[in-house]
């Protein structure tokens, strides 16, 4: 298999990770309406724990149990979910801005959690020498099979969401959105529908931590960083189509190929300039999101449902209430 | 006892002055615009930066670079406003917290393509401590400066909002946004005028943190979790209650690695910037309306 | 000529009006009344003047200029000052510094006026330095209705002034209403407390469903069986 071919797997291997990041938040914002601006921490507690779990025994840190892993997936997604637990029980009652800020924090703790606590984590260094799935297969097919089981994964996911959006507790969900009021009123306790869709959501993020990890066979403190985690998965999620599960895919994929390309087409400047171009292409990604925010809302894949309304008043907003 | 008041009380009083003009602005901009403005911290470091680039050229103090720095972030913040905020008036506030968080992104990359990331640092050289109290009491200069400056753009703000038309308009609209536009206030005004305002003290801490440690491209980032912090701890919404509660919480920060208990730090130093954190959750559990009751919506 | 007059007004806040072709006007000097029972749209009626929701057929015109749809800050400008029926005051201001704000678009010195509206309401002149979210809810309405006179308007628009008071209080409002007229301010207010609210206006309107039903002096409403029939019965 040529490199070209082995570029695009490794494309669309690290694409559907961020696919799976996507959808996740898709259920967090585009269905609950909740900011979580932590992705990285969700991601990061995802991958070391599954890294801790499943590595092979080292000197220097606890863990390399060498669990099968799927066991380390497993862990990965209850860890985050617990932590999403934590963070959610105080916050999600609390007005959005609370939550943004609440999770931007978990995200900062957790990362000079992982820097510190060496004993755990190999502290800034990071854990290599980590297992990856269909490492057996002969090479270049185990890039393949890698790939294979993520947009597995990712199907898996979205089929999930799908169905769970027309179950009944999707039918509540989607209640709670149009008409909070009315929710609480006919006795749904609003809170513990967004808590479990968090938390949901944040156990996701954990699962595509774990894999993100194997497909480095590496993972550290700087490896989750908040600008090429969280940042580029709420652009890839405005930019596909907040809402629309079809649309965080499609956003994810395509972000990434841009990202990708662009890194590339960098990379091949004079080292100077190609670092300094990095910021430039955020710049452009940053810009890229306002743009859509302002203009595209409903992003390129629109949903089919209404999209989350907030209902404080504020400076310059006309008042509407029929009385 | 002296070493605690000159390592670690004094430290912690000027962390807390930085703390506290930032949340001031950033209590100022929720109160009449309604939303947590995640670019804030990058507002500090842009005024920090432009501070550095004006002492390299005019060799002027710091504090004075920052005068003319403060100008140009103003006019930046009002264009950052009309282009990517004003359009979003009419919708729910969760649009301009995102289209604030692009723009953290979107500064921060701006100013690392400018100027690169290294670290540069505003005041070079070490600066001796002034003794005072037969040489029991030490205190850098620069420090003197800090919290000199802090008093008086604090007393600043204060005339500002409680003598002049435009304050008291600030604070009605902050109030009431229905209210003051059936009174007839000039509501876009007034948030051009907070917009300024927000953006001098941003520049004024972005200078002062500059000058106690470095301008740095992630000086603002940062600064961002203790200043929610400490507007959530002095209410939202009330300016002054911010002021306090950054107060407070840079004093806990450095007082955290004193060795209260034998001679290790009472909280490894690493994790300083977790107290903010801590506090923030500790009032969003217990009183989330914050010490001086502000809003909870 | 009239100093406001609505003219076959249809208004509401999206697809459905609310009012249906609803007209009346207040001549100098007068206090109009427009009672009416829940959801009758006497509010939306205020607020359309005041540019509050969009009016999809009919005029307002004030003196001699059309004000149709004019946007609420500019509709001050023109010497309308409207008090709504809750959140009328600035809470974390002093007093004085809510009349000061009801002041915000007069070019000139409003400081000889702020020395007649204490002269008007000497309670206030006492507290004026108290934020106002402190004061009772009748002191509240004081201030409110202070503030708006600040501009000296060519005529008021109050929307039941006397909700959530307490009988005492009420009376004291309605009281200040004729007080206000009294000084030449012509007003248009719209009340829950029909009996006590005809007592003191010249004209008034009762609006049902949206639309004009009665109107007459303020003496021939209160006598009229129907209009008796309807809010009197029962009500204090």
């Amino acid at each position: 298999m040529d490199g070209y071919a082995l570029y695009v797997v490794g494309l669309l291997t690290a694409g559907g990770i961020y696919a799976i990041l996507a959808l996740a938040l898709n259920l967090q914002w585009g269905f609950t309406g909740l900011f979580n601006a932590g992705i990285a921490g969700f991601f990061a507690v995802g991958a070391y724990v599954s890294v801790i779990l499943t590595a092979p025994e080292s000197p220097t840190i606890i863990g390399g149990y060498g669990l099968p892993l799927v066991v380390g997936c497993g862990a990965a997604m209850i860890a985050s979910g617990l932590v999403a637990w934590g963070i959610g029980r105080v916050c999600i009652r609390l007005r959005s801005d609370y939550l943004a800020i609440a999770t931007i924090g978990i995200a900062e703790i957790l990362r000079l959690v992982f820097k510190n606590e060496s004993w755990a984590t190999n502290g800034p260094r990071g854990i290599a020498g980590i297992p990856k799935a269909f490492e057996w297969v002969p090479y270049p097919w185990n890039q393949v099979a890698f790939l294979g089981m993520v947009l597995a994964t990712v199907l898996v996911i979205y089929l999930a969401l799908e169905t769970a959006w027309r179950s009944p507790w999707g039918r509540v969900m989607t209640a709670i959105r149009d008409s909070e009021a009315a929710a609480k009123a006919s006795g749904k306790d609003v809170e513990r529908f967004r808590l479990e869709s968090f938390i949901l959501g944040a156990a996701i993020m954990g699962l595509g931590g774990a894999y993100f990890a194997q497909y480095l066979k590496y993972f550290g403190p700087e490896t989750s960083d908040p600008t090429s985690v969280t940042f580029l998965v709420w652009v890839m999620l405005i930019m596909g189509g907040s809402g629309n599960n079809r649309g965080a895919v499609l956003g994810a994929l395509l972000l990434w190929a841009i990202w990708s390309a662009t890194e590339l087409l960098t990379s091949m400047l004079p080292p100077d300039w190609a670092v300094r171009s990095a910021y430039l292409r955020i710049f452009l990604i940053g810009l890229v999101l306002q743009v859509v925010l302002q203009r595209y809302s409903k992003g390129i894949l629109p949903e089919t449902r209404p999209a989350v309304v907030g209902t404080s008043t504020r400076a310059g907003a006309t008042t509407g209430n029929a009385t | 006892m002296w070493e605690l008041f000159n390592f670690y009380l004094i430290p912690g009083i000027v962390l807390g002055c930085i703390y506290a003009l930032g949340a001031l602005g950033i209590s100022l901009t929720f109160g009449i615009l309604r939303f947590s403005n995640f670019a804030h911290g990058e507002m500090m470091m842009l005024g920090a930066y432009f501070t550095f680039t004006i002492v390299g050229l005019t060799g002027w103090h710091p504090l004075a670079a920052a005068l003319p720095a403060m100008v140009l972030c103003a006019i930046v913040a009002l264009g950052l406003d009309r282009a990517f905020f004003k359009p979003f008036r009419q919708a729910p506030t969760i649009m301009l917290v995102i289209a604030s968080f692009g723009l953290m992104l979107m500064i921060r990359s701006a100013v690392q393509f400018f100027w690169g990331v290294s670290p540069r640092p505003l005041m070079p050289g070490i600066q001796r401590p002034q003794a005072f109290l037969d040489g029991a009491l030490l205190i850098a200069p620069k420090h003197i400066w800090i919290i000199g400056t802090t008093l008086l753009v604090m007393l600043a703000v204060h005339l500002l909002l409680t003598r002049t038309r435009t304050g008291k308009a600030m604070r009605a609209v902050s109030d009431s946004p229905e209210l003051a536009r059936l009174t007839g206030i000039d509501v876009e005004a007034v948030i051009r005028a907070t917009w300024v305002v927000g953006a001098v003290t941003a520049v004024a801490a972005g200078v002062m943190l500059a000058m106690d440690t470095q301008v740095e491209t992630l000086m603002g980032f940062k600064m961002l979790l203790p200043m929610f912090a400490a507007a959530i701890l002095g209410g939202i919404g009330r300016p002054f209650g911010a002021v306090a509660g950054g107060l407070v919480i840079g004093v806990v920060e450095e007082m955290s690695a004193y060795p209260f208990i034998g001679t290790v730090p009472l909280l490894n130093p690493a994790y300083k910037s977790g107290i903010a954190f801590g506090i923030m959750v500790l009032m969003l559990i217990w009183r989330p309306s914050g010490l001086f009751k502000g809003r909870v919506f | 000529m009239s100093v406001l007059r609505l003219e076959g007004i249809d208004a509401g806040y999206g697809d459905h009006p609310i009012l249906h072709g609803v007209s009346l006007h207040v001549d100098a000097g007068e206090v109009v009344v427009v009672i009416g029972p829940n959801g009758a749209g006497k509010s939306t009626a205020l607020k359309s003047v005041f540019g509050l929701l969009t009016i999809t057929r009919g005029r307002v015109v004030l003196g001699d200029e059309d004000i149709t749809n004019t946007p609420p800050e500019r509709v001050v400008t023109r010497g309308v000052c409207y008090v709504p029926q809750t959140g009328n005051v600035f809470v974390n201001l002093s007093v004085q510094e809510n009349l000061e704000m009801g002041a915000y678009v007069r070019r000139d010195d409003w400081r000889p006026r702020l020395a007649e509206i204490f002269a008007m309401f000497p309670d206030l002149a006492e507290k004026r330095r108290q934020p106002a979210g402190s004061l009772s809810g009748g002191q509240r309405q004081m201030v409110a209705m202070g503030k708006a006179l600040m501009l000296e308007p060519r005529i008021l628009l109050l929307d039941e002034p006397t909700a959530g008071l307490s009988p005492k209080y009420r009376g004291e409002i309605f009281e200040t209403v004729r007080r206000i007229n009294a000084a030449g301010v012509p007003i248009l207010m719209v009340e829950q407390n029909a009996k006590q609210a005809l007592g003191i206006a010249d004209r008034a309107y009762v609006l049902v469903d949206g639309e004009n039903r009665h109107e007459g002096t303020g003496p021939a409403l209160m006598a009229d069986r129907e209009v008796a029939r309807m809010f009197l019965g029962g009500r204090d």
